[in-house]
């Protein structure tokens, strides 16, 4: 019952602007894919294309092979959730999950049963003969999900489903939403901003930038070895130093300004000695040990589990106009606080840390795809 | 805060209001109930007025008449003012601004000067009757009656459903649309499935908005209904009629008519309050582009639609500038009514605009106060001043105006036929527009900000008027513009009140019209038009919106 889902090379206009200037993605049946970004990335606008919403001034689209460019919106047979829910405001909420099936005049048995069993599914049914305005936002969203569901569409489609909520109901929501996608087993497309979102529901992620597919990958791919700096930053921190890629008997390594050196065995066979690179580090791969990179703490941030130190470094250490050089400390593992000040020394976790190319464009790290 | 508030400021303005509610609202509509069960003869308390009314066929006529001219108008203005409000939110439609303003001005203009423009096209004498007559050999038959009145009503009151409807479309969001396309749904089962539903009880309790005008309208049956007598013609008729009129017997009708508006009324607010659904939108619906014969009808019937309802100024205008013999139309054009009306019409003129102008100052004034306390001091007493607001409503004009006439046509206050009992009229009958709006506004200003003015040091009183007051002004602007330009076209309740000295243009163009003076009261009328014009664009300009809130 669940499709596939293919987009070879879409294009977006609204009026002169571009907004998806050529857009390729394969959409495994019954993958929980979700679509990463900024606003203004062109998320929405991709997955009201794939729901037959916004017109396609170019590409492919296909479920299961079959073009579908040219079918209206109310014959793709899609699942949609909208970010405002868009329940009906005069109908129950039985009657809104009967709206679908009624369209598709079901017998009245079958409709029955099909709408007791998905209000089950999403924990509503005792709310069933209530009208959407005595409902709270995870209850109208529960709502629209069933709705969405009980028509057994070909593709679910949710258009940031979660951000009117507020953050408990959200990561409550957010695993109720993935269990009945997982019970369903239905291809799903998720539109999200919220990258801490994104990496806990979804099977793959793609994450978007003014349009264009920056990483296809999955969750943990996608923040252990992003594909560029884009990603290396917007999913999680990372701090972007200035490297230099060096060879000798010991190995490969990245230096950093000063002549500091991390041996590392992953780097790519293209690169030749003395290419700069940038060596994106996370506040977490680094440890405290002497004679490493010396830093200077700026500023103190206590979060419970752990202490966010605000880096201070030498000039042309770092690249310039980022908002902060970071170092988290686990505080499971050490016992020593730092005060602003301070002087750390601090070693970067060779197995850990990427490396891309000066533009950021590109890793430079041996097996990392942009479309994994 | 305590339980008992220091007296201040505002419980003295709210004692002030108190009694000017009791004296103007209360004991004229008391005083009215009273008359009306009085025997005319015996001065005693009776039922005698009532018995009259059901007794005679001529009077329960006058009822049923009433009931079918409003319930046709009411059915033709939803079939004509939904449709109308669908097309222009969903489709795009060329000099959509224009048409709006034209149906806001056609709305706002007084209804007897349609009634007066169709008589002048269509009328015994018209220029279309004639027209089809002399020169093609057809007779149109007549405008008179209930046909006429049923045109003019229905084009002076389908705006209102428009303007309702639309305002609630705005309030659907296309996501609802786009989640019904995706459940499978399309075309027209979409309309009947989801925006229907949605617009239904804007569209009843506007039905009953229109129902109330159109049960209270005075000025329309009069001129162009003749032997067609409703409720408010009666009421006049009885109550001025030099001839066995009586104002108990007068006073009964009034208080029948304000029986069965009140029961419009409390339905209304039923309906609103029981069906309506809180719909907030994030994305409005977009209109789309029409193409071939589709768009060209969508533009023919809209265009069509809004040049009938606007033909009355249209025709007045141009009346206006035709060559007059006494009172006869001759042929070729000149300035003749409009040096006539400034020679001999000049009080009524300058009454109008003196009168409306005084009034609407109280309005607003009395508005800001009676929100103010109705919204930030509740209390028993403001809450029985909120309910007394609601009163203008059930009390159409020309029981207002019987209404004052009794109650204060003798000491202690002897009122009838002073400016003030005109000003009092226009008050009672106009405010709620703005104090509606008022109230409005009001709820959506925060009271901290009146706080954050008491705690840099300023007094309540001047933290209202610095702070408060200046953010309401747009609210109360915004209902002020409607209680003017009523103000200025009010008829039904000013026909009753006025003397020689107090007569207004509205008034003044009836007795031109009945004195068949055609050219002197097209000049008038053209006057009063170009005003209402004139209002609504300044108001556009200053507000910067292209609407009225109603």
């Amino acid at each position: 019952m669940s499709n596939s889902i293919g987009v070879k090379h879409a294009v977006k206009k609204f009026g002169p602007v571009t907004v998806i200037p050529d857009l390729n993605v394969e959409i495994e049946n019954g993958e929980f894919f979700t679509l990463l970004g900024p606003s203004g990335c062109g998320k929405t606008t991709l997955l009201r294309m794939i729901a037959g919403f916004n017109t396609i001034e170019g590409g492919e689209f296909s479920f299961d092979e079959k073009v579908i460019n040219d079918i209206p919106a109310h014959k793709r047979n899609i699942g949609m959730v909208f970010q405002n829910y868009a329940i009906f405001p005069h109908l129950t909420v039985r009657q809104n999950v009967e709206y679908g099936l009624k369209i598709r005049k079901m017998d009245k048995k079958t409709m029955k049963e099909r709408v007791d069993d998905i209000l089950d599914v999403v924990k509503i049914k005792e709310y069933e003969d209530r009208l959407p305005e005595n409902l709270s936002g995870g209850q109208q969203q529960r709502v629209a999900l069933a709705r969405a569901i009980v028509i057994h569409p070909s593709v679910l489609l949710m258009d940031e489903p979660l951000s009117n909520l507020d953050a408990k109901l959200r990561i409550e929501m957010r695993s109720a939403i993935r269990d009945v996608q997982k019970q369903v087993g239905i291809t799903t497309v998720y539109v999200t901003h919220d990258q801490e979102e994104a990496l806990a529901i979804s099977d793959r992620i793609a994450v978007m930038k003014s349009g264009i597919i920056q990483q296809i990958g999955k969750p943990e791919v996608i923040y252990t070895r992003p594909y560029n700096t884009f990603v290396a930053t917007f999913i999680g921190h990372s701090n972007l130093f200035s490297g230099k890629f060096g060879k000798d008997v010991k190995g490969t390594y990245v230096e950093f300004l000063g002549g500091y050196r991390t041996y590392m065995d992953n780097l790519s066979d293209d690169l030749r000695e003395g290419d700069p690179v940038i060596a994106a580090i996370r506040p977490e791969e680094f440890s405290l040990e002497e004679g490493c990179l010396s830093v200077s703490v700026k500023n103190r941030t206590f979060l419970g589990r752990y202490i966010v130190y605000e880096l201070d470094l030498p000039e042309g250490m770092v690249l310039p106009k980022q908002p902060s050089i970071e170092f988290s400390q686990d505080l499971g593992q050490s016992e020593k606080l730092y005060e602003v000040g301070d002087t750390l020394s601090l070693k970067p976790n060779g197995n850990k840390f990427n490396v891309f190319t000066l533009n950021g464009e590109m890793s430079l790290i041996k097996d990392v795809v942009k479309h994994g | 805060m305590g339980k008992k508030r220091k007296f201040d400021f505002w419980s003295m303005v709210t004692i002030v209001i108190t009694l000017v509610f009791a004296l103007f609202i209360i004991y004229p509509l008391f005083s009215l109930f009273v008359s009306a069960f009085k025997d005319p003869k015996l001065q005693t308390f009776s039922w005698v007025n009532f018995q009259k009314f059901l007794s005679k066929k001529y009077y329960m006529r006058a009822l049923g008449n009433s009931f079918k001219v409003t319930t046709v108008t009411t059915l033709l203005a939803v079939l004509i003012g939904a449709p109308l409000a669908y097309i222009t939110t969903a489709y795009k439609i060329k000099g959509k601004g224009f048409l709006d303003i034209m149906i806001i001005i056609s709305m706002l203009s007084p209804p007897f000067i349609g009634a007066y423009s169709w008589i002048l096209l269509a009328g015994r004498s018209g220029v279309v009757t004639t027209f089809f007559r002399e020169s093609l050999g057809i007779d149109l038959g007549s405008i008179y009656g209930f046909g006429g009145v049923l045109l003019v009503l229905t084009l002076k009151l389908y705006p209102f459903i428009y303007m309702y409807t639309k305002g609630t479309l705005k309030k659907v969001d296309a996501s609802l649309i786009e989640a019904s396309e995706s459940l499978g749904c399309s075309g027209v089962k979409k309309v009947f499935t989801i925006i229907l539903p949605l617009i239904t009880p804007t569209i009843l309790a506007g039905s009953l908005i229109v129902f109330m005008n159109a049960l209270a309208d005075f000025g329309t049956p009069m001129l162009i209904g003749e032997g067609f007598v409703v409720m408010p013609v009666l009421i006049y008729n009885e109550f001025i009629s030099e001839m066995g009129g009586s104002a108990n017997f007068a006073a009964a009708i009034a208080v029948i008519l304000v029986l069965i508006t009140s029961v419009m009324f409390l339905l209304q607010k039923f309906i609103v309050n029981r069906k309506s659904f809180t719909m907030s939108s994030l994305r409005p619906i977009q209109a789309k582009e029409l193409k071939g014969w589709k768009s060209f009808l969508a533009h023919f019937v809209l265009y069509g639609i809004v040049f009938v309802s606007i033909i009355p100024q249209l025709t007045v205008i141009y009346t206006s500038f035709k060559a007059t013999s006494g009172a006869i139309f001759v042929k070729g054009f000149s300035l003749e009514s409009y040096r006539k009306i400034f020679s001999n019409l000049r009080t009524p003129i300058v009454n109008t605009y003196k009168f409306g102008v005084i009034a609407i100052i109280i309005i607003v004034i009395l508005s800001m106060f009676i929100a103010y306390i109705t919204t930030r001091r509740k209390s028993k007493i403001t809450e029985l001043i909120d309910t007394l607001t609601m009163f203008p409503y059930i009390i159409p004009g020309s029981v207002l105006g019987i209404t004052l006439l009794i109650s204060f046509n003798d000491k202690p206050i002897l009122l009838s036929g002073t400016v003030t009992i005109m000003i009092v009229a226009f008050v009672v009958r106009r405010m709620p527009y703005t104090l509606r709006s008022s109230a409005a506004i009001l709820y959506q200003i925060s009271p901290s900000m009146e706080e954050a003015s008491i705690s840099l040091g300023d007094s309540p009183l001047k933290s209202f008027f610095k702070v408060t007051a200046v953010m309401m002004l747009p609210g109360v602007l915004s209902g002020a513009i409607l209680s003017w330009i009523t103000i200025i076209n009010e008829l039904s309740a000013s026909i009753i009140l006025y003397t020689g000295g107090t007569r207004t243009m509205s008034v003044a163009i009836y007795t031109e019209v009945i004195r068949a003076s055609y050219g002197t009261a097209a000049a008038l009328a053209s006057i009063l038009t170009l005003t209402t014009v004139v209002s609504l664009l300044v108001f556009f300009k200053v507000s910067g919106k292209k609407e009225v809130s109603l």
